[in-house]
């Protein structure tokens, strides 16, 4: 059953890239708690439109949790304290009446702030750019069947490649290191038969990248899997590293 | 005007073939020296990005979203068709093709759905080399499952994720194209307006939406994929920033709008709880596979559904189509949950829902295998709900999903003004009155891979082409009126929210061209939005500035077209005096309540072009010829 509670936000503010931000304070009242964490930012923007006021800028866009647009930190976690859930899912049921929220956007040196809670995580296209992908021209695939994929690695690739590109993962780790994103992408490519004649190149050049766009080292504080709205497994890192030590051995280039 | 679709000629099943070898080709070498302005980055705009740009050709590709990654298609759950009969089940090109022009309620092109069928298995077999996880069996193999509207297993899958993994795919290898320099990505840009130089589509105006620059891009082609404009309605499953306003604008230039008022209604949503809703949710109609639809016979019985016994409980589907039972098609789904709610039967808080239930699959599969199929989708809906699926029925009402209508395109794709191709959810040409479920991915695919990078060369090559800057005179013409439009929207200040206003012309749509229309009440529909737009432009309240990130602005640009197309929608609805797959008209139903076809006189596509503002558009209409299906009542008893 659905009920009211009243909160007080304290939401980043930032007008642009070069701007300095602040916090600033909202009442937000009548809050039904069958209400998104997003539900009830609309219902704040309304009245700061009313008022006169601009409203507060964020991303968002399927609001069911797999866009990876949406985002910001809430007192203090990535995607707010509910575990596996992105701030588009996460609901208003687990706050109580008379809590405080705070809301800050994802600060990290490679994710610079747009404006108010919006980041640019353009370095995360960068990244994939580099090599996320199998060079596969459209037209001449063999048979889907061709192929037979043991369904275990079928599904540990799955579990990978659930990543939604949220950029959480780097937003909770005090690094700011990216390197859940990419050892998710690394492992569901790298897991299947399709993606092993490219592995070498790919980790290689994924990883060049990732550290040229200044993201931080891993230095295993698993922030990172505690953070990610799809419960992407830290496992993928230890991955990472193996494919890429293996790479470094193996490679005719280093 | 003349709407000739260039179907080729010859037997339904060589067409394609003999259009590929008769249709003249772009050499190699030429390739380069044509710039493709590609908008949208879900499966059909990313696929055709990547494709187009291996090709050779030189591709602009622009989407709102902070990265191509994020379109719409990536919230796609349950799977994608194909005719590979892996599960020997009797599928076949050809069975595929009749389920989807039956689906359809007759109302799609032959040749269209033809070529849709026949390389539906080449898209399966590209997903795979990309490295798209589909679920295997235990001998790792390709697994299939059931969807609404067949008889048989075709449908491929990747847990409940199965569009995001298709999109990540065409993603990736746009990203690879990106690489080698053979597409610019510009994310965070809204096509504004469609630029013509002679006749011809030769650009198109952007917004930048981060900086709020007016931007000029030109090209020799421009292919829109912007998909569908379920928020019409407001709520719908669609994500926030779908819209018409690229379409539109289209239009408005002269491209003919196909069947605007089918619109597909899907059964399997989670119900609306509040006027602060801002969304709908889908639960993926896979889910019928295991779950059981129902009711309690009683109106009004207000106990827990586990205590209402076995046999005081309505499974209407099983009961009233035994042969398709809980699979019917989704328009017969939905209409069916509406008409047993309006009885009084609905369950929940508000009364407008009905029970899916996965009782009986738990106990034959045990939970670990239903966690299996469907676990991503249980935990969503428990997250929204706060109710646990696995103990709980599921709670479930139709909810705006899919518009089968869009821009007219011949076989080529192209629309009605030479240049513009239009591809996926945008267009109107594969789906008819009714789309079937997993046929949105294939359809979007199937243009974006395998379609259009053909038939655009024919176009190129059979034109030459003057160099047209983007400062020529119809580009200045253009941006101006952007800009002078954006600038409107600022200056009005006045008293509501652009999404107060969006919110009751949803209202208005859902009543009166929802799942069920009227004459009466389409013609109060009509009345009303011409109220409200009138009040939109003095009333409406767009904060911020022009030259800034400004979300009120943006959505601002999108109600106003909704607000004009709305009325389109309903002036198709009118002239559609029959019911057809999702677009029943009351007064056309047959004894059983289904929609009632009227072939002598509406078997054809409803085609409608601009005529001015506030002026009623001209139609004109594609009649549709069957030479290879006999046009029957559909029956899924
Ligand atoms: C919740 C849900 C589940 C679904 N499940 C299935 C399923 O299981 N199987 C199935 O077959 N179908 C399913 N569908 C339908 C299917 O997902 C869509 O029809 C399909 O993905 C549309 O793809 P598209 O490429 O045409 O457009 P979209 O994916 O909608 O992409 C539109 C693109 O256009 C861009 N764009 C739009 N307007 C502009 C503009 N003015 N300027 C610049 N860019 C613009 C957007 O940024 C975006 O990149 C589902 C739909 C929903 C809503
Ligand atoms: S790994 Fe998790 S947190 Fe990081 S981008 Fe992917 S989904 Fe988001
Ligand atoms: S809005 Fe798409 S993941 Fe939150």
């Amino acid at each position: 059953m659905s009920k009211t509670i009243n909160l007080t936000l304290k939401v980043w503010r930032q007008e642009g890239p070069e701007k300095k931000g602040r916090l600033e304070t909202y009442p937000a009242k009548e809050i039904s708690t069958d209400m998104s964490f997003l539900e009830m930012i609309d219902v704040i923007n309304d009245r700061l439109t009313l008022d006169g006021k601009e409203p507060i800028a964020f991303d968002h866009d399927c609001r069911e949790g797999i866009c990876g647009m949406c985002g910001a930190v809430v007192n203090g976690h990535a995607h707010g304290p509910e575990k596996g859930t992105t701030l588009c899912q996460l609901h208003m049921r687990h706050f109580s009446d008379g809590d405080t929220i705070v809301v800050e956007p994802w600060r990290a040196r490679a994710f610079k702030v747009i404006k108010d809670l919006v980041v640019d995580r353009s370095a995360f296209d960068e990244i994939i750019r580099a090599g996320g992908y199998i060079s596969a021209n459209t037209g001449g695939a063999p048979d889907g069947n061709a192929i037979p994929i043991p369904k275990e690695v079928a599904d540990t690739a799955m579990d990978a490649a659930a990543c939604i590109g949220c950029g959480a993962c780097v937003a909770a780790c005090p690094n700011a290191s990216a390197m859940l994103f990419v050892g998710a992408k690394v492992s569901h490519l790298g897991l299947l038969p399709q993606g092993r004649p490219e592995a070498a190149r790919r980790v290689q050049s994924m990883v060049d990248r990732m550290d040229e766009l200044g993201f931080g080292n891993c230095t295993n504080e698993a922030e990172c899997e505690a953070a990610c709205p799809k419960e992407i497994s830290i496992t993928n890192i230890a991955r990472l590293n193996r494919e890429f030590l293996k790479a470094k051995l193996f490679s005719p280039h280093s | 005007m003349e709407l000739n679709a260039n179907i080729p000629s010859g037997p339904l099943a060589e067409k394609w073939d003999r259009y590929r070898f008769e249709r003249k080709l772009v050499s190699p070498a030429n390739k380069r020296k044509y710039d493709i302005i590609v908008v949208g980055t879900g499966l059909a705009g990313a696929s055709a990005s990547a494709t187009l740009a291996e090709l050779g050709y030189a591709v602009k590709t622009f989407c709102i979203q902070d990265s191509p990654r994020r379109a719409h298609s990536i919230a796609a759950q349950g799977g994608i068709n194909a005719a590979k009969n892996y599960a020997n089940d009797g599928d076949s090109i050809w069975r595929l093709f009749y389920d989807t022009i039956k689906g359809g309620d007759f109302r799609a092109r032959e040749a269209n759905v033809y070529r849709l069928a026949q390389v539906s298995n080449e898209i399966i077999d590209q997903a795979v080399a990309q490295g798209i996880p589909f679920a295997r069996d235990y001998g790792g193999l390709l697994a299939n499952r059931s969807f609404g509207g067949a008889q048989v297993s075709r449908t491929f899958y990747a847990r409940g994720q199965t569009g995001q993994q298709l999109l990540l795919g065409a993603y990736s290898a746009l990203m690879r194209q990106a690489a080698a320099g053979k597409v610019t990505i510009v994310p965070r840009r809204e096509m504004l307006d469609l630029v013509l130089v002679n006749g011809r589509a030769r650009g198109i105006v952007v917004r930048n939406l981060i900086t709020g620059e007016v931007e000029n891009h030109s090209a020799h082609a421009v292919v829109l994929c912007t998909g569908g404009y379920g928020n019409v309605y407001f709520l719908s499953t669609n994500a926030m920033a779908s819209n018409v306003t690229a379409c539109y604008r289209a239009y408005k230039r002269g491209a003919v709008f196909a069947n605007p008022c089918y619109t597909q209604i899907h059964p399997t949503c989670i119900p609306v709880h509040g006027d602060y809703q801002s969304k709908l949710t889908l639960m993926s109609e896979s889910l019928r596979n295991d779950g059981r639809v129902w009711v309690p016979k009683k109106p009004g019985d207000k106990r827990p559904p586990r205590e209402i016994p076995e046999e005081e409980r309505d499974y209407y589907l099983e009961n009233k189509y035994p042969s398709f039972g809980n699979l019917v098609p989704r328009d017969v789904a939905s209409r069916n949950a509406k008409e047993q709610c309006d009885m009084g039967k609905g369950v929940g808080e508000t009364g407008r829902a009905v029970y899916l239930d996965f009782e009986d699959a738990i106990r034959r599969d045990g939970k670990d295998v239903i966690a299996q199929k469907y676990g991503n989708l249980f935990q969503m809906y428990e997250k929204i709900t706060g109710e646990n699926p696995y103990e709980t029925p599921m709670m479930i009402y139709p909810a705006v999903h899919y518009t089968m209508g869009g821009l007219w395109v011949d076989y080529n794709l192209m629309s009605t003004i030479p240049g513009l191709f239009v591809l996926g959810e945008a267009n109107f040409s594969d789906h008819g009155a009714n789309r079937l479920g997993a046929s949105a991915l294939m359809q979007g695919l199937a243009d974006g891979y395998f379609v259009l990078p053909y038939t655009i060369g024919g176009y190129l090559a059979a034109e030459s082409f003057p160099d047209v800057p983007v400062d020529h005179p119809a580009f200045k013409e253009a941006a101006r009126d952007v800009q002078a439009r954006v600038e409107r929207f600022l200056a009005v200040g006045g008293k509501r929210t652009v999404d107060d206003f969006h919110r009751e012309l949803g209202h208005i749509m859902w009543e009166h061209c929802g799942m069920a229309r009227t004459n009466e009440g389409l013609n109060k529909a009509k009345g009303m939005i011409q109220a409200l737009r009138g009040e939109f432009w003095e009333n409406v309240k767009v904060p911020g500035s022009e030259r800034d990130f400004n979300q009120s602005l943006e959505r601002a640009g999108r109600v106003a077209d909704f607000l004009e197309f709305g009325e389109l929608m309903i002036t198709d609805a009118l002239a559609r005096q029959e019911s057809c797959g999702c677009h029943l008209n009351e007064a056309y139903q047959t004894e059983e309540n289904e929609a009632k076809r009227d072939d002598e006189n509406f078997c054809h596509v409803a085609c409608w072009e601009y005529a001015g503002d506030d002026k009623e558009p001209v139609f004109h209409k594609e009649p549709l010829v069957f030479e290879n299906v006999e046009l029957t009542q559909r029956s899924y008893k």
